[in-house]
């Protein structure tokens, strides 16, 4: 130690002895010192890639280009309004270059075709990630309090919906996600404050359970609470994972707090003396209302046939006690004013044929081993302690037991929730996304305490919902004005009057859409005064034939008396016209026949109208658009040619392409089509 | 310019322990049968999103030489860099299948899994399967073909949605017949999208949907006739003259 010491001590003295050693040595350890930063630079990761990018561009026919378009060091997007430091394309080279789109492995692969312009958001804001890293690590992966990891590609619509809350036609994942949120009800517990102040609605619709106990049995509750999709494989209702004990005491509590009302049962007993109607009429009336656009029915092969409006039927017969049956489709608003059903006026020797047949569809394995002993008060009372716990007033209304609001954790800003904040399932990647998909599909998964309930979701829906939720950020609620595209909502819209009275009780809004408000089913009615005349809408409500041989959703006949008939097609005709023209600036009838001959020619060379039409049924195929044949009686001369000129200013979404035909063109053709008015196929011989 | 020795060096260790982790993970499967040939039941030529799993697994199904199914079979699968095939290896089941699920990588693309086992002999046998990851344009392209283009040039009727291809004097043809599609160029398909199909001497059944669709949506529509051609589409390589 000692020898240590003074040899160290010898050799400064020396040192300092000689100046010219020591600046010698000096300079040599600056010199080096100097290397570092430079050295530092060369070995960085990114500098790595852009030795590889060149590289790899040399060896290609377009490789003069591409050197051309490279700049070496940190390549940046700097966008101050937005946030937006992005240094990605220091490694990304290729991102601008159209010709590296082929290129099958990151870093240098051309982005894809995207809607907006790289310069324009950068990166991070649709990637997620750190824009300002520079290394592979931190720009990707970091998992660090304030960071985010990068989006997988998978989500990505999701970044979309940061800005659009409006739906767009590019990004259909994050559409359908949204429409789930509603249609399924999270909005009920959850509550999702858009960032325009608005709040997403439910669209679901739950039955109130105020007068159960006249629609169904405590058996069927049972069951229905302990796995809905044993009853139907469609249920939209979630599963709880009630214990048997649980179901049994939420069914006595539902059951006794039940309030009957007067009419909820029904009154066909004096009608049901007559003679056993014949058993394949009930069958051809459920056809003939067209029951199916609403209600789905699963078939021998066991694929669900019909529409999702309404529940499905496959095992009604099982559920619902026969006299509520009737009474409910006598009058449906009776038992639940904002039913989508509409109220049929079925005579009641209709009713009884119906109501038989839909109750004939059962399933008797259902409630084969549901025996429950008669409720005690202290079963009713614990099954009301966890209807309360389990938050069923969110979506049901149920007496005595309020609705609570934010009943589940307001997911306004979920999107933007840090990973360190979450905690995840052993084995589970520690990513965002991969926690919402795990809790949308598992939820129990977490730990049994949890009280949010099991959805009948598929692997895409799965992917949709979370898309969905991804979309609610921190970011869109900070974004520039102008950048923050406010969502649709539906209008308040009530048809007025006695029509409009008419309108509620058959519940047209349920599948058409007017002035804004109101289903997609079937075509919206806004302009449907300007379309169609008179005595064609008449005729059409007392015997709706279709248009569209080829759908299985149709409009069913709702047996309206004359008076009924009448003012409905008045007030239509009177209010739902378009500013855009006039219904009667070209005329019903009168058009010569050359004009006619010449639209004939345009609708079978020209046009080839025929391949989608039928004008001429013994010719003509075409099945994707309406028939033709009586075009002529059905519309007005003024639409038909408006129509023409630009369908879809008429129909928003038609898949009617919109031809740019000329003035003359869709005067002749509409002089044809005018000329359609029995069905014979007038002038249409080729 | 040379390698750089750390990253070179770096990526041969990445590959080495990438290599060993693969082989110590997989457990040593035993064939109990052979057969002689490998057929698909079910899930091949889906269409998946970019970095998801397939809706519908892949379903193979092992016979012997008379076409019976085989149980027991050693099924091995390898594909593509960034697919994910759950399991790699497996043996048929009580039907002679293997169930397969797949995973795509995150670039859109055809992707073909190739499937081998071996007969008595220990002479190989394999079948290669399709699948196609779309990604946003090929995405948006299958939105706009199921609206518009999928009426005619789909020949397959279901209930929901009647074809329109048997009510045709010209026949359409489908998306998927590579042997027509590949021949025409981007600009030709852009041409009749757009124009029609007089604009290029063919059926004046196909209306122009230049001003229903927009750029974008005919792109988008281009790529995903691209993605699903069968044959496979071979994009013309880049070619310039000798400087």
């Amino acid at each position: 130690m000692q020898t240590h010491k003074t040899g160290i001590i010898s050799s400064i003295k020396a040192f300092v002895r000689d100046p010219f050693r020591m600046f010698g040595i000096v300079s040599v350890v600056l010199l080096l010192l100097l290397t570092i930063a430079p050295a530092k630079d060369y070995f960085s990761q990114w500098h790595g890639y852009q030795r590889q990018y060149l590289r790899f561009i040399q060896n290609r026919g377009d490789a003069v280009t591409l050197r051309r378009h490279f700049e070496g060091g940190i390549q940046q997007i700097w966008i101050p309004q937005l946030g937006v430091v992005d240094r990605c394309q220091t490694c990304h080279l290729g991102l601008t270059e159209a010709s590296l789109a082929d290129v099958k492995e990151e870093p240098f692969r051309a982005h894809p075709v995207m809607p907006h312009k790289l310069t324009e958001f950068g990166c991070v804001i649709c990637h997620r990630g750190q824009g300002a890293a520079t290394t592979v690590k931190e720009a990707h992966h970091s998992e660090m309090a304030g960071e985010e990891p990068i989006l997988p590609a998978r989500y990505m619509e999701s970044s979309c919906g940061q800005c659009h809350q409006e739906p767009l036609e590019g990004t259909p994942k994050l559409n359908k996600g949204r429409v789930i949120l509603s249609r399924y009800g999270c909005v009920n517990c959850h509550s999702i404050v858009l960032p325009d102040g608005t709040k997403m609605e439910a669209s679901d619709n739950p039955p109130p359970l105020t007068h159960i106990a006249d629609k169904t049995t405590r058996e069927w509750i049972y069951a229905w609470l302990k796995d809905p999709t044993s009853y139907s494989a469609s249920a939209t209702m979630p599963n709880f994972n009630l214990s048997d004990a649980d179901a049994s005491d939420i069914s006595a509590f539902l059951i006794a707090n039940s309030v009957p009302q007067p009419g909820d049962t029904a009154e066909v007993s004096a009608e049901s003396h007559g003679p056993a109607p014949d058993p394949s009429a009930g069958a051809s009336l459920y056809g003939e209302s067209f029951c199916a656009s609403c209600h789905a029915t699963q078939n021998a092969a066991g694929n669900l046939v019909g529409g999702d409006l309404g529940p499905e039927l496959t095992n009604v017969g099982t559920k619902v006690k026969p006299g509520w049956l009737v009474a409910w489709m006598r009058d449906p608003q009776k038992y639940d004013p904002k039913t989508p059903m509409p109220q049929y006026r079925w005579s009641d020797a209709q009713l009884k044929l119906i109501s038989a047949y839909v109750q004939s569809k059962t399933n008797p394995d259902l409630l084969a081993n549901v025996h429950l002993a008669a409720a005690t008060p202290a079963q009713i009372a614990h099954g009301k302690k966890l209807v309360i716990e389990y938050g069923c007033a969110s979506c049901h209304e149920i007496p005595g037991v309020p609705k609570s609001d934010n009943f589940g954790p307001n997911l306004s800003r979920i999107g933007s929730k840090p990973v360190v904040q979450l905690v995840f399932l052993p084995g589970m990647e520690h990513t965002l996304p991969a926690y919402l998909a795990q809790k949308i599909r598992q939820p129990r998964s977490f730990g049994s305490s949890f009280r949010m309930p099991r959805y009948n979701f598929t692997a895409s829906q799965v992917d949709e919902v979370t898309t969905a939720l991804l979309a609610l950020t921190d970011r869109s609620f900070s974004l520039p004005a102008n950048l923050q595209l406010a969502a649709v909502h539906e209008t308040n819209y009530r048809p007025a009057g006695q029509a409009g009275q008419i309108m509620t009780s058959l519940n047209c809004l349920s599948c058409h859409r007017i002035n804004g408000r109101g289903g997609d089913m079937a075509p919206d009615l806004s302009w449907e005064g300007t379309s169609v005349q008179r005595q064609w809408l008449d005729d059409f409500l007392k015997n709706p034939n279709t248009l569209r041989p080829a759908l299985i959703r149709r409009m069913p006949r709702f047996n309206l008396t004359d008076s009924e008939r009448t003012i409905l097609t008045d007030y239509m005709m009177t209010v739902y016209q378009t500013a855009a023209f006039q219904r009667d600036e070209m005329p019903l009838t009168g058009y010569p026949p050359e004009l006619v001959e010449k639209g004939r020619q345009l609708f079978y060379s020209k046009y080839a109208c025929q391949s989608c039409h039928i004008v001429n049924p013994n010719e003509d195929k075409g099945y994707i658009g309406p028939t033709l044949t009586k075009v002529g009686a059905r519309l007005n001369a003024a639409w038909i040619f408006h129509y023409l000129k630009d369908p879809q200013a008429l129909r928003p979404g038609t898949i009617e392409p919109n031809q740019h035909m000329s003035d003359d063109d869709a005067r002749a053709l509409t002089a044809f089509l005018m000329a359609q008015k029995t069905g014979a196929g007038q002038g249409a011989k080729r | 310019m040379k390698a750089n020795p750390w990253i070179t060096g770096m990526l041969a260790v990445t590959a080495c322990t990438g290599c060993m982790h693969q082989k110590a993970s997989a457990p040593a499967l035993k064939a109990k049968a052979t057969g002689t040939a490998i057929v698909v039941v079910s899930g091949d030529k889906q269409l998946g999103g970019i970095g998801a799993r397939l809706s519908q697994p892949l379903v193979l199904q092992v016979n012997d030489d008379q076409g019976n199914a085989v149980t027991g079979a050693k099924v091995d699968l390898t594909g593509p860099r960034g697919v994910v095939l759950d399991p790699a290896e497996v043996l048929t089941d009580d039907n002679g299948q293997a169930t397969i699920k797949v995973t795509l990588s995150g670039i859109p693309g055809r992707y073909e899994v190739t499937a081998s086992s071996q007969d008595a002999h220990g002479k190989p046998f394999t079948l290669s399967v399709a699948e196609f990851a779309a990604g946003y344009q090929q995405e948006v392209g299958y939105e706009v073909n199921e609206k518009y283009c999928s009426r005619c040039h789909n020949p397959d009727s279901t209930v929901e949605q009647v074809s329109n291809y048997d009510n045709l004097a010209v026949k359409p043809h489908a998306f998927t017949s590579g042997d027509i599609y590949n021949k025409l160029s981007e600009s030709d398909l852009s041409n009749i999208i757009e124009h029609g199909g007089p604009a290029m001497n063919r059926s004046a059944l196909m209306p122009p949907y230049e001003w229903t669709l927009n750029k974008a949506e005919i792109q988008a529509m281009i790529a995903y006739i691209r993605l699903v051609s069968d044959p496979p589409y071979m994009a013309p390589g880049v070619v310039y003259g000798k400087h």
